[in-house]
């Protein structure tokens, strides 16, 4: 009998620290801002996970310090997806109802998570932030007014990339051969639309090489494109794939300077390991790395320095990831903060009225500046009928040390890519049955 | 030509490295009979054993001297808190052992020593061989020549201690019926221990090359993914197996992704790369239907 009790106990105690290991967060007053991050922090990429839900905490608990949202405090609970699409939803599932009455916008970092979020996040009134990955047509927010790719996109990235290669070469890049080599996956695919207009409209020829998840052995590919001697190849990797592609590259001798990798291709984790091989090595983004961005090195101070910091290891925090995820912080706050100036300061935002906030966001330079963040992020503006609010990005290299920018904010065509998502969007409402918003009507009402 | 030559020698290369991580699968199975779903993350935990140590001030030759201890250590755990409760049940009750053995040791390792992705730097630089490359056009790399090298060895031991040891032949006599190896005396418990550790010292091997060329990082337990198909192919039972079994996997999977789309694309319309990932296995299960043992695997006949 004891010894059935203290089996029972133990089971107890067990499934309690498994819990509390499941959802670790400030206590939740009742009219708190309520931030559910479904994120993951083990599984293959739990390093990336890591350094920028560690950002993303730690400017919630910057805003907490410094006395919160216009006096608003913001709580928050983590539940572990592993990047997996099922256990994203779980945990979806788990934590919506406690985000209901005053949500955050929720950031899941994986863009298939996000895409099984879209219709959900509608019916519960939620709204679901994409920056830089997920469903890119929702760019299009007469179709989806709860999803906010926001910043840019994969497809606006890659015409900037585009933009940045024509001018090295001089403005043109015709005659000129580039290979895409990508994840073969919804990720990896997203661009060749945008790749393939470029291609059309600038008169390079565009090879198309994929490689199967993870992309953990590329020999073939790199043979391939040994054989095709292009003039670039532009990358969009993650994880695993990266490092790999870095080094193979070196294998077959092809110049890493030669090589642009999407967003997710440009971390620390994802040159360091590569070692040597990856000096040279360019990637994209749409925020800046270094701890030296006064509102990071107030974050270090202030946060770190009362001992509240979430990271722990430090040496991640000023990091392309970690960065990041402060950038995705900030114009989550904006937002909020946007969503008060109209709907009542000092008082927690409903889901719409957070949604409205996403819609309505002018990130400008000087907000910028007042927040510490100048060059930390782009401007950003968003509206009804644009989501992404700015579509730039920034080149970066590898010195062997640290990422060095090489260019300064790079628009991708948005004349050229903006039309491809409505199109997307428009057949996306005729499927679904859906009534797209006038966004024309709406701006005048303003 | 030349070209043909050159994917062909890369592909028969990464099939050696494919051959490592089969190698620890082979070790298990001849011994329990069982497939140890857990290969993969042993050979993880065995990296990020040795970056751990390293990371702590070892150097790499006790780094390396450090993580067999680990391997060791976890070997006999394994036998003695999984394996041993466990002995005469059937197949399918170890095979479920052994998947949560693996989560175990995904959620272990980077609790010992962390998530982030590391490097690991063994002293072999993954350059094409000048000479050659001058002289045929062909890009063979000094590392994958290396790594070829190592498995060669491996195997070479490997086959000479399963064949002429007392305790390679007590090995093949727990594989072929627990109870009757017991009866005759041979300690069951000690030869599991003892295997485990061997394949624990294989996917140490196989864990500093794969981490030495993409970064020792979680998805080192994705290369049990490439062993599958080798092991189908070459045979569960035979160590020479492993290695003609990834020969073949690495150069055919290496031809067909680049000679197969081409000729797709030009019959149907898009884009029909990337096939590396499941090609070998329906090359492994077409080669089932012919030869369900393997190429070198043991014929199982049952008595009516």
């Amino acid at each position: 009998m004891f010894q059935k009790s203290k089996q029972f106990a133990v089971a107890i105690a067990a499934s309690a620290a498994c819990l509390a290991g499941a959802f670790s967060a400030p206590a939740q007053a009742a009219d708190d801002q309520y931030f559910m991050l479904p994120d993951y922090r083990v599984g293959p990429y739990g390093a990336n996970g890591q350094a920028f839900y560690g950002g993303f905490i730690d400017y919630l608990t910057y805003v907490n310090m410094k006395g919160g949202i216009d006096g608003v405090k913001v709580a928050w609970d983590e539940c572990e997806t592993e990047y997996n699409n099922a256990k994203g939803v779980e945990c979806y599932e788990r934590l919506k109802d406690k985000a209901k009455k005053f949500p955050g916008p929720i950031h899941t970092m994986s863009t298939g998570i996000s895409y099984a979020l879209v219709d959900k996040t509608v019916a519960d009134h939620l709204p679901l932030a994409m920056m830089g990955y997920g469903l890119t047509m929702a760019v299009d927010g007469s179709v989806f007014p709860y999803a906010f790719p926001l910043v840019t996109t994969y497809q606006m990235q890659a015409s900037a990339i585009i933009k940045f290669l024509k001018d090295k070469n001089g403005g043109s890049l015709a005659g000129k051969k580039i290979v895409f080599l990508y994840h073969d996956s919804a990720y990896g695919k997203e661009p060749i639309i945008a790749l393939e207009a470029e291609s059309r409209l600038n008169k390079f020829e565009l090879v198309q090489i994929p490689v199967a998840h993870p992309g953990n052995e590329q020999g073939a590919q790199w043979q391939r494109i040994r054989q095709e001697k292009p003039d670039y190849v532009i990358m969009w990797g993650w994880g695993v794939m990266n490092m790999t592609a870095i080094k193979t590259a070196q294998k077959m001798g092809f110049p890493r300077d030669h090589m642009i990798g999407s967003w997710w291709a440009g971390s620390e984790e994802d040159v360091i390991p590569a070692g040597e091989a990856a000096k040279g090595y360019m990637s994209a983004t749409w925020n800046v790395s270094g701890a030296g961005v006064p509102l990071i090195a107030d974050i270090e101070k202030t946060v770190y320095g009362a001992g509240k910091g979430n990271l722990s290891d430090k040496a991640k925090l000023g990091t392309i990831l970690y960065n990041r995820g402060v950038s995705a912080a900030v114009l989550s706050v904006e937002a909020i903060r946007t969503a008060q100036a109209k709907f009542g300061k000092g008082k927690p935002m409903n889901g719409e009225q957070v949604r409205w906030g996403l819609e309505n966001l002018n990130l400008t330079d000087a907000r910028l500046k007042v927040l510490g963040a100048t060059g930390l992020l782009p401007e950003v503006k968003t509206s009804c009928d644009n989501h992404e609010g700015s579509g730039k990005v920034k080149i970066q290299q590898w010195d062997g040390a640290k990422w060095v920018l090489v260019s300064d904010w790079i628009e991708g065509n948005k004349a050229l890519i903006h039309p491809l998502f409505q199109a997307d969007a428009k057949k996306y409402a005729k499927e679904k049955g859906i009534t797209p918003r006038d966004c024309a009507a709406e701006a005048k009402k303003k | 030509m030349s070209f043909f030559f050159e994917v062909l020698i890369g592909g028969l290369l990464a099939g050696v490295m494919y051959s490592m991580v089969a190698l620890g699968f082979v070790l298990i199975y001849k011994a329990s009979g069982v497939l140890n779903f857990a290969q993969g993350a042993m050979v993880y935990l065995a990296a990020l054993s040795v970056v751990g140590c390293m990371e702590k001030g070892a150097p790499l030759w006790l780094a390396i001297i450090l993580a067999f201890a680990i391997m060791t250590a976890f070997g006999i755990a394994t036998e003695k808190f999984v394996l041993r409760k466990m002995v005469n049940q059937p197949p399918i009750a170890l095979f479920m052992a052994t998947i949560g053995l693996s989560f175990f040791i995904e959620g272990l390792a980077p609790m010992l020593f962390g998530n982030d992705v590391r490097p690991l730097d063994i002293g072999l630089v993954d350059e094409p061989i000048p000479a050659i490359l001058d002289a045929f056009n062909i890009v063979v790399s000094r590392f994958d020549l290396a790594a070829a090298g190592i498995a060669a060895l491996l195997v070479v031991v490997l086959a000479l201690f399963f064949q002429y040891t007392r305790v390679g032949r007590a090995l093949r006599a727990v594989a072929d019926d627990h109870q009757a190896a017991l009866s005759i005396g041979i300690p069951l418990q000690h030869i599991w221990a003892l295997v485990w550790t061997v394949a624990g010292f294989v996917a140490l091997v196989s864990g500093m090359l794969w981490g030495a060329r993409n970064g020792v990082q979680f998805a080192l337990t994705f290369t049990a993914l490439k062993a599958l198909p080798v092991l189908i192919l070459g045979g569960f039972t035979s160590v020479p197996g492993a290695i003609v079994g990834g020969l073949i996997i690495g150069a055919s999977e290496k031809l067909a992704e680049i000679y197969i789309p081409p000729v797709m694309q030009s019959m149907f319309d898009g884009n029909f790369g990337g096939i590396e990932g499941w090609f070998p296995y329906v090359m492994a299960l077409l080669f089932l239907l012919v030869r369900p043992e393997g190429l070198f695997g043991e014929k199982h006949i049952d008595r009516v």
